[in-house]
């Protein structure tokens, strides 16, 4: 639940406080769950909307409405092609390639992200994420399919082209000295 | 099969989840593609990646603040 609050809102503060949201909604409503879905995916739930809330004001207050990155339906056909699979674990330090990870994260719509979290970081089932989210099976699988193709265009152009730099070259002697 | 043709089961196909004969026809244009193959690949890594680092842990003063306000909460 950590972790997609924090991918949502982008930030540590407002996660902690969307944490503290949802466990105080959750315990309010304890009495009239009644079962009706997993314990975990309502959470969840809870969680999902009490981010969405706190962005919708964010984007209130700076006026700017448009979502960043890849909007729904745009063309998904591969641009990059170049093979950097054996990068990341050879030369990267863990805190440079979790840095990429994130900026990358970050630039995926919400509605991407969400999906993209629970099943990819959380771990979560199709299923389990159509419940915590209200999606159909087909929507979840869908965004995570875009999700994950937008995201490996990011890295491939990060990975292919500025990564690693010759600072991270340094970083990493001095790393292994 | 084309290029564009299975792009849109490589989430499936990376899953586990495409019936045989479809895996079958995406591991032989693969074969003869290399474009494809590398985005198979780092598809493929892109996903892994995010599995092996993209979890991060609830800071311990971040989760201390939390049990204390929900403590608060439960005593009221
Ligand atoms: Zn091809």
């Amino acid at each position: 639940m950590y972790n997609l609050a924090l991918r949502l809102m982008a930030d540590p503060h407002e996660a902690e406080d969307v944490l503290q949201e949802t466990f105080i909604s959750a315990f309010r409503a304890l009495p009239r769950f009644e079962g009706r879905s997993q314990l975990g995916t309502w959470l969840y739930r809870i969680a999902y909307n009490a981010a969405l809330m706190r962005l919708r004001k964010r984007r209130v207050r700076t006026e700017s409405l448009d979502e960043p990155g890849v909007a729904e339906g745009v063309d998904l056909a591969p641009r990059q092609f170049t093979d950097w699979t054996a990068l990341p674990d050879k030369l990267l330090l863990r805190r440079e390639l979790r840095d990429s990870l994130n900026a990358a994260l970050l630039t995926l719509p919400e509605s991407l992200r969400g999906v993209f979290v629970l099943r990819d970081i959380e771990g979560l089932s199709t299923a389990e994420t159509a419940a915590a989210l209200a999606l159909t099976e087909t929507n979840v699988k869908v965004r995570l399919h875009r999700a994950r193709l937008a995201l490996r265009e990011k890295l491939s152009a990060y990975f292919a082209s500025g990564a690693p730099s010759a600072g991270s070259h340094k970083e990493l002697v001095s790393h292994a000295m | 099969m084309q290029c564009k043709d299975m792009l849109g089961s490589l989430s499936d196909y990376l899953d586990g989840e495409l019936e045989a004969q479809w895996c079958a026809e995406i591991e032989r244009h693969v074969a003869e593609c290399g474009n494809c193959r590398v985005v198979v690949d780092t598809l493929q890594k892109t996903v892994l990646l995010y599995r092996t680092y993209g979890h991060e842990e609830i800071p311990e003063d971040a989760k201390d603040r939390l049990y204390a306000v929900l403590n608060l909460k439960a005593v009221r």
